[in-house]
Parts: structure tokens; sequence; C-alpha cells
């Protein structure tokens, strides 16, 4: 179980701190006793973009699938109506009203009452789609339980740090992996298919996000020095990263697996190199991957590591799928 | 609009014969101009030039976006004089790119075209009035613009904090734009959009005192033409909101050079009031953009309908509701910054509120032909087009406003997508519908119609090939302002690029059609659009006299829209 961890060992080089170096030395130790880990490898079509992709990505979390619902069934529909309304319309008027078939042009300037239902029409449709779409935001601001898990993520040029304060202070620092044939984006960080569990270029890292799956987490985002942004498509989220300021959301991803996202707020050269990869793992993976850390703490709230996985994992979610599963019916 | 045109039009005609006297020579005509044509006539030159700049960048981006990985930025480093560029280097070229892109289509392009060209050149005109109201300050208004492009050109070619210019995007952001670009670029953008600014200001004052005082006998605010009342809302909206930015690029000029940390925490300061400041001028910007062509193309529909605008009254106000509201939705550009649930609902229900002026708008224009004998000369055909493209626009504007469902959507290519269907597609389309509608009065010659016509159809598929699939790429997430991408997001980046070229073949014919009408244009008559063409400018010659409307026209009671 241990092979994991050294093949993933903190990079010494770059970035990397003497805390790193440290955290290297100490790790094996304890990581032999009493975690491990091995990156999951994705699922095609999970979590990224497909080729030629027309749509949404497929949906992880309860609110996504909420959202998802709003615009395929809601959005969508309304938008596509208009437009072949209007564009009927214009096919209309150009056969029937063009200057053979209609030689002398009425003189009509005004008609109130179709004025009053193009106005008032309209209302009613939006108001329509402003019920479930307000609705949705109200849900996506619902703060996390207090014992719910919190994860701090911070953009920095040109990569995320992810803090782990509930589970020991230790810090996972996240780089893009570099592409075979490309120039070198982070110096001492390996190319993206030399492991098994490599997702898509562009968007693997070093080091994933790594979460609890079936919780609710708290993840608290903010930056080190210009505005970022944390966004994962799959998992409906997007939230920037403002230095000065800490923006907090509640995440929960439904299924272990791996979700990726990329920098969504211009923040300079390597903008479009600092993707985030969110692995999901259910509690007891999760907790084996946090002992992997040097001072890790499995127990922030107190409650034998092993009971974890049961306790937490159900009562804290129970609310929120079903809440979010029977609203969204409405 | 019936008028007493042949008093004036007598006088103007024996006029033209004998202007020579008051026709300055060269340099005095254009360098020191106060006529309001002959200014109008260098913005709509000075905004193709900065145009083709400005489309130049934009062909660059789809080049390199045609396939992933990075090809061509390194070779676009150089152009720029960046001597052997590293890779962080080179990247910065593509925020410059993505910056200039956006700074010269807005500003230096759709403005200068739209308020500065046509606005000069039909507003006076159509009211009956002899020429603007300051003309000086009008030929300072030009200038300034010249002056705030040359700026902006400028910070090209210097130092930007990880290369050399400005990669901020258009939006300049902080702090990437404060302690995050150092040296010149940024500030000589800021130059750029101060002096820019400030001729605008010039150019909305100038506008705004010309047509609430310099209207002609009986032409009442309720019986101008709907291109001077989206000039005047546009106006006002310039007057309004340029000195909000103004404010806000001072104080990051500040910031970043005499120690202030309006947007820095360090020092008390926050990120997030840029971005407020920013967008309460940035929301009003876009209607700045479209109002003017919603004006022409209203002009347009019922000139080829034969047949008044319908609703006129409405059509008006509805400009009027859309300019009050685009002050009050400003922060949908924000919903990812971390506002409160409540800020964040009010905004999506403001939002929400401008699809019902916009529809509208819409309707009214459809009603308009509708009963109508519709001729399909080329600025009919541009203007039926623009009516759909807009539409395809706004409803994923609607999308969009929705501050939850843009979650996923915000800073993707759908929202480029969405912008650039209600500007690419929608203000320049009603550019080259004015263009065609008006181009011979301006020059006396005629275009020739085929052209037009290929021009339109070659445009119309290759906008489209650009920017439909862009939906397709946002909602599966890809970023805005990407150089590289994962392999997934090839296949419609590619068609997009392949879209561009069409539409580079499309400019090729316009520009064909220009010289072609220099050269061999049959000379055009006063009134070349015939009946339905009933506003004040089709009672001139073709070109008008240098100076018109030396005896007012009075508008009768009667008159119509």
């Amino acid at each position: 179980m241990i092979s994991g961890h050294i093949a993933r060992s903190p990079r010494l080089l770059g970035k990397a701190c003497i805390f790193s170096a440290a955290a290297f030395l100490a790790a094996p130790a304890l990581a032999q006793e009493e975690g491990s880990y091995t990156p999951m490898t994705p699922t095609e079509g999970v979590g990224m973009p497909t080729p030629g992709g027309i749509g949404f990505q497929d949906q992880f979390s309860p609110l996504g699938e909420y959202a998802l619902k709003i615009h395929n069934y809601a959005l969508m529909p309304i938008i596509t109506i208009i437009t072949l309304f209007v564009l009927a319309l214009l096919i209309w008027v150009v056969v029937r009203y063009n200057s053979r078939a209609n030689p002398v042009a009425s003189k009509t300037s005004h008609n109130t009452a179709i004025e009053v239902v193009w106005t008032i029409l309209p209302v009613f449709i939006l108001l329509g789609i402003a019920v479930p779409s307000i609705d949705l935001i109200a849900k996506q601001y619902k703060p996390a339980p207090k014992e719910a898990l919190t994860i701090k993520v911070t953009g920095n040029q040109w990569f995320w740090t992810y803090g782990y304060p509930d589970n020991g202070e230790f810090e996972v620092i996240s780089n893009m992996l570099n592409i075979p044939g490309q120039p070198v984006i982070n110096n001492g960080v390996r190319e993206v298919g030399s492991e098994a569990w490599d997702g898509p270029s562009h968007l693997e890292v070093d080091n994933r996000l790594v979460v609890p799956a079936g919780e609710l987490i708290r993840l608290q985002i903010t930056a080190a020095d210009v505005i970022h942004s944390f966004a994962v498509p799959s998992l409906w989220f997007k939230l920037d990263a403002v230095p000065g300021r800490i923006n907090e959301k509640v995440l929960f991803v439904e299924k272990p697996g791996v979700y990726y996202g990329q920098c969504s707020e211009l923040c300079g050269a390597k903008h479009g190199y600092m993707p985030i990869a969110l692995e999901a793992l259910p509690r007891e993976k999760y907790n084996q991957w946090v002992l992997t850390h040097p001072g890790a703490v499995i127990d922030g709230r107190e409650e034998p590591a092993a009971a974890a996985p049961e306790g937490e994992g159900e009562t804290v979610p129970a609310d929120m799928p079903e809440d979010a599963a029977t609203e969204a019916a409405v | 609009m019936a008028t007493t045109a042949d008093q004036f039009q007598g006088h103007v005609a024996d006029h033209g014969h004998d202007h020579g006297h008051d026709h300055p020579g060269f340099f005095a005509r254009w360098f020191m101009s106060t006529n309001h044509k002959d200014i109008g006539t260098m913005y709509l030159i000075f905004a193709i030039i900065a145009g083709i700049i400005g489309g130049a960048f934009s062909g660059m981006m789809r080049v390199e976006l045609a396939e992933p990985g990075i090809q061509y930025l390194d070779m676009f480093a150089k152009w720029f004089g960046a001597e052997n560029p590293d890779f962080t280097t080179t990247l910065h070229t593509w925020n410059v790119l993505i910056t200039a892109h956006g700074l010269i289509m807005v500003f230096f392009m759709v403005m200068p075209a739209i308020i500065g060209g046509f606005g000069n050149w039909f507003v006076p005109i159509m009211i009956g009035a002899p020429d603007m109201a300051f003309p000086r300050m009008n030929n300072i208004s030009f200038w300034l613009t010249v002056a705030g492009f040359i700026s902006l050109l400028c910070s090209a070619f210097v130092p930007g904090g990880t290369g050399l210019g400005a990669g901020t995007g258009w939006t300049v952001y902080a702090p990437l734009s404060t302690y995050g670009s150092p040296g010149p670029a940024v500030d000589f953008g800021i130059f750029a959009l101060h002096l820019s600014g400030a001729g605008s200001i010039m150019g909305a004052i100038n506008f705004i005192t010309t047509i609430f005082n310099m209207r002609a006998p009986g032409m009442t605010l309720h019986k101008m033409p709907l291109f001077v009342w989206s000039v005047l809302v546009t106006a006002f909206l310039l007057l309004l909101s340029l000195p909000v930015l103004a404010a806000a690029i001072t104080m990051l000029l500040t910031d970043r050079n005499f120690g202030t940390t309006f947007f820095d925490p360090a020092g008390g300061g926050d990120p997030v009031l840029y971005q407020h400041l920013f967008w309460f001028f940035g929301h009003p910007e876009v209607y700045i953009m479209i109002l003017p062509g919603f004006g022409i193309i209203s002009q347009i529909i019922s000139t080829f309908s034969k047949k008044p605008v319908f609703g006129y009254l409405g059509m008006a106000y509805a400009m009027v509701a859309i300019g009050v509201v685009g002050f009050i939705v400003w922060a949908h550009h924000m919903y990812s910054t971390g506002l409160s649930v409540n800020t964040k609902m009010y905004f999506t229900a403001a939002t929400m509120v401008i699809a019902v002026p916009t529809g509208v708008k819409i309707f009214s224009w459809i009603a308009t032909m509708w009963g109508g004998s519709m001729e399909f000369k080329s600025p009919m055909i541009w203007a039926i087009g623009f009516i759909f493209l807009f539409t395809v626009g706004g409803v994923t504007g609607v999308v969009l406003a929705n501050g939850g469902v843009d979650d996923n959507l915000h800073d993707t290519y759908y929202v480029v997508a969405h912008f650039h269907y209600v500007l690419s597609l929608g203000a320049v389309t009603a550019l080259f519908a004015g263009f065609y509608y008006w181009f011979p009065k301006m020059s006396g010659k005629m275009h020739s119609e085929f052209l037009s016509y290929v021009h339109f159809a070659v445009f119309f598929v290759g906008v489209n090939m650009i920017f439909f699939p862009m939906h397709f790429l946002g909602m599966q997430g890809m970023p805005r302002r990407y150089p590289d991408y994962p392999e997934a997001f090839t296949y419609w980046n590619h068609i997009a690029t392949i879209g561009y070229m069409v539409m580079a073949a499309s400019l090729v014919v316009w520009f064909a059609n220009i010289a072609y009408a220099f050269l061999a244009g049959r000379k055009a008559e006063d009134n070349y659009w015939g009946e339905g063409a009933t506003t004040l400018e089709w009672t001139l010659t073709s070109p008008p006299p240098f100076h018109q409307f030396e005896t007012l026209p009075v508008i009768e009671e009667a008159a119509h829209h």
C-alpha cells in the first residue's frame, strides 16, 4: 500500500518548501502504519468534457442535477421556442409581405392590444423562469452544517493549494502535469500519461484535491496573489478566489470519482495551466489518504476514525439530497 | 416624413455650385474639421482601420485555437518585439491579444463607427440641423479617440509584467492590473481609456445638446426618427457611465503608481470594488454599442417595408427603458465573485426584466414588416439577419441572467458566444446594414447590390460557424481566455477557426464592393431607396452639400415617422 504514496511524494523542486521536504522524510513511516493511497483512475466521460460534446457535462451533485434540470427542461425549451417563433414570423412576413405578394403596404402604425400582449406575455414567461431560478440560488447558499468538513482552497499564480484544517492542517500543492511535446510549465513535475491513473492532459495534476464523497463539505476559497476562480463543471461549482476575502460554498459530491475543472478568472500568463482535479473518495479511503500526511488528524469532530465513515457519512448528507430531490421535483 | 423639402432643397442645390469658397484646403478640412459629415467620415475610416487591426488579432487567436497545444504564439510574441521569448512570455502574448481585441473592438471600432460615424453623419441631418451644436468639440472628440488608440497600440510594445503589452483582459480587473502587471503597458492602456472616454463624454454632450436644441421647426421629440432617439439614449448612457469608468481606472492608476490601495486588500482595499465600478460602466456600455444599432435597424425596416415603424412610442420608450434598467443590473457579470444571496437574487430578477423591452423591439420590427410591401435591398437583408441573430444572442442572455445557472457558465465560451451574438453578430450586422443603407448617401456612389448579397451570405455562414459552436464549448466547460485546451474541445474549436476564415473572406467581398463603388459605381440619386425612405437625409443630394439646411426645413403637423 505504500507504493502509491511514494510515487506521489511531494515534489522537492520548484515551489516545494522546506516543509514539504520534511513531509517526504516523515511520511513513509506514518503511511506504513496507517495511511495508504493510490490515485483513482478517472472514468472516461465522467467529470471531464467529452470530445465534440454539445451539452453540459453529467452532474454529480444534487444542486448540479437541479440546475441542469432547470436548464434542460425550462430554459432550453423556452429559448428554443422563442427563437423558432421569431424565425417563423420572419419567414412568414418575408413570404407573405414582399412587394410582389403585397404591392400596397398597409398604413397600420399601432395596435394597443397586441402591444400590451407582447409586453405582458414575456413578463409571465420570465416569472415562470424566475421561480425555480431564485429557488436554486437559495439552495446554493444554504450553509454547510457546523460539523461539516472544511477544506481551504487557495489560488496562486499558477497552481492551487488545498488546506485541510480539520485534518491536521496539512496542505497539498497541486500543479498541472506537464504536457509531452510542449515547453515545461511546472519545473520538476512529471509529464501527463506517465502514471496509469492520469486523466486528460491540461486537466490532470500531480496532487489532487481529495475529498470525501457523499457528505457536505465546506469549501473556503481565497487567493494569495491575483483573482482566480475555482470551477468544476460536473459539480456545477464555480466561485472566485479573491485575495483578502474568503468565499465559502457547500460542496457535495454524490459518488466517488475524479472531477476536473479549470481556473476560470484571468490570472496572468499561465491562466490556462492551473487546472483543478477533484478526487472524491468513500470516507474510509479518504481517511486513509489523510493519514498519508504527517501530523494528520482524522477526527476533528472527536469520533473514532473508524466510525467516521458510517456515523458522519450518513447523517450529514441525509437531509441534503432528499431535500434537494424533493424540491427539484416541484 | 413629409416635409417642405422643396424650399430648402432648391436653395441647397443652388448653394452646391458655389460652395467652393467655404471648402477649406486638405489639412484644414480633415485635421481641423468642424463639419459633422467630415468628422463622421473620419470616424468611419478610423473604425475600419481599428476593426482591421482588432479583427486581425482575433484571427491570430483563432489560428492558435484551431488545435490544442501552442503552435503560433511564439511567433506572435516575436512580432510584438519579444526577443527569444520564454514560455511564460509567449503565453503572456495571448493575454495581450485578448485584451487588445476586446478594447479595440469596443472602444475603437463599434463605438466610433456607430456613434461617431453614423451618429455624426445622420443625427443633425435627420433632425434638420445644419451641424452639431459644438462643432469644435466634435473635432476634439475625434482626435482624442485617435490619441487613445495610439496609446493602446503603444502599450503592446512596452513591458507589462510577464511579457510585452497589457495582458489584463478588456475588463482590467485588479489586482492583476495593479501589482499583477508591473511595467508601463497597463498605464498606456489606462491612458487609452481615459483619452477615448473623454472623447466619448464630449461626444455625448454634443449629441444631447444637438438633439435637444437644434431640431428643425415642427420636429418634436415624438417625431424624431428612431435612430435619433437611439443616439439620444446612448448619449445619456455614455454621460452617466463613462465618468464611473474614468474614476475606476484613475484609482487603478494611483494604485499602480502612487501607493494607494483602493483595490489592494493589503491596504484595506477590495478587488471586488473595482469590478462593481467597472461593470456599473460596463453594462450600460453594452447597450451603448447596441442601441444605435436598434435605431439603424428601425429606419431600414420601415424604409423597405414602406410603412411607418410599428408602435413608434413603444419603440422609443423601450430604448429608454433598456437604458434605465441597464444601470441596475451590473452585478450579473459578477455572479461568481461571492455576492450575498439576496444580491444575487436581485440581480437575477432585474436582469431578466431587460428581456421585456427587448422583446417589444423584436416584435415591433416584425409588426412593421407585417402588412408591408417589402423590398429586399441589401440593407434590408442585413436588417432581417440582425433580427434573427440578435434574438439568438438575446435568449442566451436570459439563460445567463439566472445566477444559479450562471455558476456553470460564467467565464466559459458560452458567455463568449452570447456577447458575440449580440455584438459581433448584432452590432456589427447593424453596422453593415447601416453602411449599405447610407453609403451611397455619404459617398454619392452606388455599391453593387450583388456583392452586398454575397457579402451577407458568406458573413452569415462564417459568423455562425465561429460563434454557435462556442455555446457547446461553454456548456462542456471550456473557460474563456485560454490559448490551449484539452483534446475534447478540439472539434468545435476547429470548426470555429474555419468559420473565421469564411467570415474573413466575406470582408474581402465588402472591400471589393467599396472599391467597385468608387471606381465604377453609378451616381447615387437623392433618394435611391424610393418611396419608403422618408427621413430628411433623403431630401438632400447624395452626397449632401457641405453645409445643409441653411434654411431650416419645416416639419408639417401631420407628419408621420
